[in-house]
């Protein structure tokens, strides 16, 4: 055999492995994507399904008695009477009525735990919703304590939990089960109430209040000086030893941990400064801190992409260096400026580490009113129910993660509209 | 009347101050013929008037409320007969918040001297006194400012310039907040790990094997000592880095290569956004993920192979926050894979190379700084991370390098020491200070070596 055609031979041969190992690394790369878009789905549907049973809320219904005399109460407008009333009472005499056959003080107190213990407080809104009911009956269905909300659906889902509950409360809620008295209905109070210390009461009003407001503030400071110090250093800063400071300092800061930032506002800002710790102003200003550096470089990019053409013909027809910026270069640049801040704006949304350090993890029922009231914010809420013991919690921080996820969704998905919308190629 | 109203009043008068400018210098062009007689336009005369408005009033105020309480503390402290005054500085400032609390009737009244309530008394009239008076002032210069603004007006008057170069005063201040933001956490972190370092020796913290930061209250509680060695720590942090960085490099490389060399056009532009939601999920999110579903289900799989699997492993957070980062190095190694020119894998697959053999032998070499570059942000991500180790991974140090125990993390630390009430100047708080520095110092050798190679990267093939 000749030698070229030996040498063919051999290629031939080693043609085979090399297209065998051009596959593989082709495969590897497509399990890679696919390995990470799989961790996308199941992040998303371990979270969806855990959560999804939050918006719902177990209820029982008892016939509620609005005695009178067990209230004290003869006119609703009286203040000081609603507030003295024993309104636990409705509920609890309408349950041993339910259940006769309950005598003892300790099967009593399981008897009540029945219900929340926040059902006083809901049979109070409903009188006062319907004065006419006072010394009337009526059927009503009342918020079941977190265990019985925890067992009942877990029950639906075909696997009990009967673990938190005795059996004479397993044999009531049968009882009530075969009376058709117990029932699934929309969880309202998720979105209109704020934290609490019982799982079947908590919502995220307050929460959303808290991060609303705090990325006001944010949004307040970061946005005006992000976009001016990016028009300074790309259009006004001389190429020098200081400039190059500033850049590196920027690009720095964008990459810090964010925590940091949390000891920042810590040692600064309420140490130094006295600012009163737990305030969204306060957390808003961490925020801002930390956005600061990505919505400059963002808006730095969006004004570098407006070409040198319009500045040229702008300074040609007279105008000043600052006209120029001011008519041309930052209306061109807008949309890009405002792309960044709002991706800015969901990073600061979701960020939980720095907002710890300055005390916003205090336990707040109350929904805040404004920037200088105690709150807390969405992520720091997902955080503190995550770590409550009770079971029932797990599904509310799900039901917390899955609106703060389609809030974060929103923003970006506009980020995306408006750039589409708006960007101009030159 | 609070000083945040005072900032609104001068915003208004500034904004009042614009129109009646512009108007002035409008009549001036109306008596001299018309818009043309200008020097500046009428805007740049408002703007003038505006600034000389607000710029004046705006720096009495600043002074005014940063003098304010210390001149009011030392008045009132002459009230005090002499027994009561303060002999140090740490009791000043004691006795000052004091009568302050009483002001505002945070504290209590009963059982203080009369001295002292007279004293909070007259704190109180000061406080209102100063606030008028303040008032009054500020609201003088603003006018006393506004006319002297508008005299200066007339037809050749250049107001544009002065207008401009106030104008890059403020873009200059707003850029130089990034090095007063660097400036205050170096400060913050330096200092108060200063002051740990004064009672606990710096080769104890960096070098000491055993971390239980719990001092004690009282002097004769047990194990009041407390030990600040960080090891275990930075042990941990490695630990879990290290996991995050076996499942985001290979994972994170790969699909960077795939997309920006092999995947059709169509699947990229739908794959890679979709890559992208991973780094668009809150950190809480994965804490949460981790703690809750990850971390069980590894601790099972573990009993089912005689494993014992702590729940709180450094393997399920590790395993979580390398997910989190895949994106970040799938994006950063994509830019700098398709940076590498075009003709350098032409010429290589014009040789006879298969397209795997060009990616290894050709892009990736060509690539491999900015690759390593993105890589070493990606470490100092892992690093830094917060919310997935104090959610998933433990409390207690433990130095170990086996990832399926519970180790604790100088975020962990840091989060743990500083959260909850404590006060401010116990080596306990301290600690957190210290342990934040030595974060931010890692992290910023990282970024900086990081930043200058992709910076130079770039540099060479643009």
């Amino acid at each position: 055999m000749s030698k070229p055609s030996r040498n063919l031979e051999r290629i031939q041969r080693s043609l085979v492995s090399r297209y065998r190992a051009e596959k593989a690394f082709r495969l590897c790369g497509i399990a890679a994507v696919t390995l990470g878009l799989l961790a996308v789905l199941v992040l998303f549907a371990d979270i969806f399904l855990k959560g999804k049973s939050a918006f719902s809320a177990t209820y029982i219904q008892l016939e509620i008695n609005y005695d009178q005399e067990v209230l004290g109460i003869d006119d609703l407008s009286d203040e000081g009477a609603l507030m003295l009333a024993d309104w636990d009472r409705l509920h609890k005499t309408a349950l041993r009525q339910e259940f006769p056959q309950v005598r003892k003080r300790s099967e009593r107190r399981e008897l009540y735990a029945l219900v929340s213990n926040g059902a006083g407080y809901d049979l109070k809104e409903r009188l006062l919703s319907e004065p006419e009911l006072l010394d009337q009956t009526e059927k009503f269905w009342i918020l079941a304590d977190d265990d019985i909300d925890t067992y009942y659906k877990s029950l639906l889902k075909g696997r009990a939990y009967t673990a938190r509950l005795s059996l004479a409360q397993l044999e009531r809620v049968k009882q009530l089960i075969d009376q058709d008295r117990i029932e699934l209905q929309f969880n309202a109070n998720f979105l209109s109430r704020g934290d609490s210390r019982e799982p079947e009461q908590v919502g995220i009003k307050g929460a959303m209040f808290g991060s609303f407001f705090t990325l006001v503030i944010t949004l307040l400071l970061s946005f005006p000086i992000g976009i001016a110090a990016a028009i300074y250093l790309e259009e006004f800063a001389e190429k020098n030893r200081w400039t190059e400071f500033i850049e590196v300092n920027i690009n720095n800061l964008a990459a810090v941990p964010s925590i940091i930032f949390g000891l920042l506002g810590l040692a600064i800002f309420i140490n130094f400064f006295n600012v009163p710790r737990s305030i969204p102003f306060l957390g808003g200003l961490v925020l801002a801190v930390m956005t600061l550096p990505t919505i400059i470089i963002t808006s730095r990019a969006a004004i570098k992409s407006v070409p040198p053409s319009i500045r040229e013909a702008a300074l040609g027809l007279g105008a000043s260096p600052n006209q120029v910026v001011l008519h041309y270069v930052v209306p061109l640049a807008m949309p890009g400026m405002l792309t960044g801040s709002i991706i800015g704006m969901a990073r600061a949304l979701g960020e939980t580490a720095p907002l710890l350090m300055i005390g916003m993890v205090a336990f707040i029922a109350d929904v805040p009113g404004g920037f200088t009231d105690p709150a807390t914010v969405l992520p720091v809420q997902i955080f503190l129910w995550a770590d409550s013991p009770e079971r029932a919690f797990i599904e509310k921080t799900s039901a917390a993660i899955m609106v703060l996820l389609a809030f974060l969704i929103t923003m970006n998905l506009s980020a995306v509209w408006l750039r589409k919308k708006l960007e101009r190629r030159w | 009347m609070q000083s945040s109203e005072m900032f609104l009043l001068l915003l208004g008068a500034s904004v009042l101050a614009f129109f009646l400018g512009r108007r002035r210098s409008e009549a001036l062009a109306h008596i001299s013929g018309g818009l043309n007689s200008l020097h500046s336009l009428p805007n740049y005369h408002g703007y003038f008037t505006a600034i000389w408005t607000a710029l004046p009033a705006l720096l009495v105020l600043i002074i005014w409320m940063t003098l304010e309480n210390y001149v009011i503390i030392r008045l009132t402290f002459e009230s005090l007969p002499e027994h009561l005054l303060p002999t140090d500085t740490s009791s000043t400032t004691l006795l000052a918040n004091k009568i302050n609390n009483l002001a505002l009737g945070v504290l209590p009244r009963d059982g203080q001297p009369t001295e002292i309530l007279a004293a909070a008394k007259q704190l109180l009239r000061y406080n209102e006194f100063s606030r008028w008076t303040m008032a009054a002032v500020v609201s003088c210069t603003a006018l006393m400012g506004f006319s002297w603004g508008r005299s200066y007006l007339s037809t050749e008057f250049r107001a544009r310039q002065p207008v401009e170069s106030v104008a890059q005063y403020v873009l200059f201040c707003c850029a130089v907040v990034a090095i007063f933001t660097t400036l205050g956490i170096l400060l913050s972190v330096i200092f108060e790990s200063l002051q740990f370092f004064k009672s606990v020796p710096v080769f104890d913290f960096v070098f000491g094997l055993e971390w239980s930061p719990q001092t004690a209250i009282r002097d004769d509680q047990v194990g009041s000592s407390g030990s600040f060695g960080a090891v275990p720590l930075f042990v941990g942090t490695l630990l879990v880095s290290a996991v995050a960085m076996c499942i985001s490099v290979p994972v994170g490389l790969m699909s960077a290569i795939y997309l920006a060399e092999y995947a059709h056009r169509s699947t990229r532009t739908y794959a890679k956004p979709a890559l992208e939601v991973l780094a668009g999920i809150p950190t809480v999110v994965y804490g949460f993920f981790a703690a809750l579903t990850l971390g069980p289900y590894l601790r099972t799989i573990g009993e089912s192979f005689d494993l014992s699997v702590s729940s709180e492993s450094a393997l399920a957070a590790g395993i979580v926050m390398g997910v989190m980062i895949i994106p970040f190095i799938s994006s950063l190694a994509d830019d700098v894979i398709t940076a590498v020119p075009q003709a350098m894998r032409d010429g290589s697959l014009a040789m006879g190379a298969t397209h795997s053999e060009t990616v290894w032998r050709v892009v990736i070499p060509a690539a491999l700084p900015g690759i390593v570059a993105g890589i070493m942000l990606a470490i100092s991500r892992a690093i830094g991370e917060t919310m997935i180790v104090v959610m998933a991974s433990g409390l207690a140090a433990n130095l170990t390098a086996n990832p399926l125990e519970s180790v604790t993390t100088v975020t962990v630390q840091i989060v743990t020491l500083l959260t909850g009430d404590q006060e401010f100047d116990s080596p306990k708080t301290l600690a957190a200070f210290a342990l934040g520095l030595m974060l931010f110092i890692v992290t910023l050798i990282l970024n900086v070596i990081a930043l200058q190679v992709v910076k130079r990267f770039r540099e060479q093939y643009e």
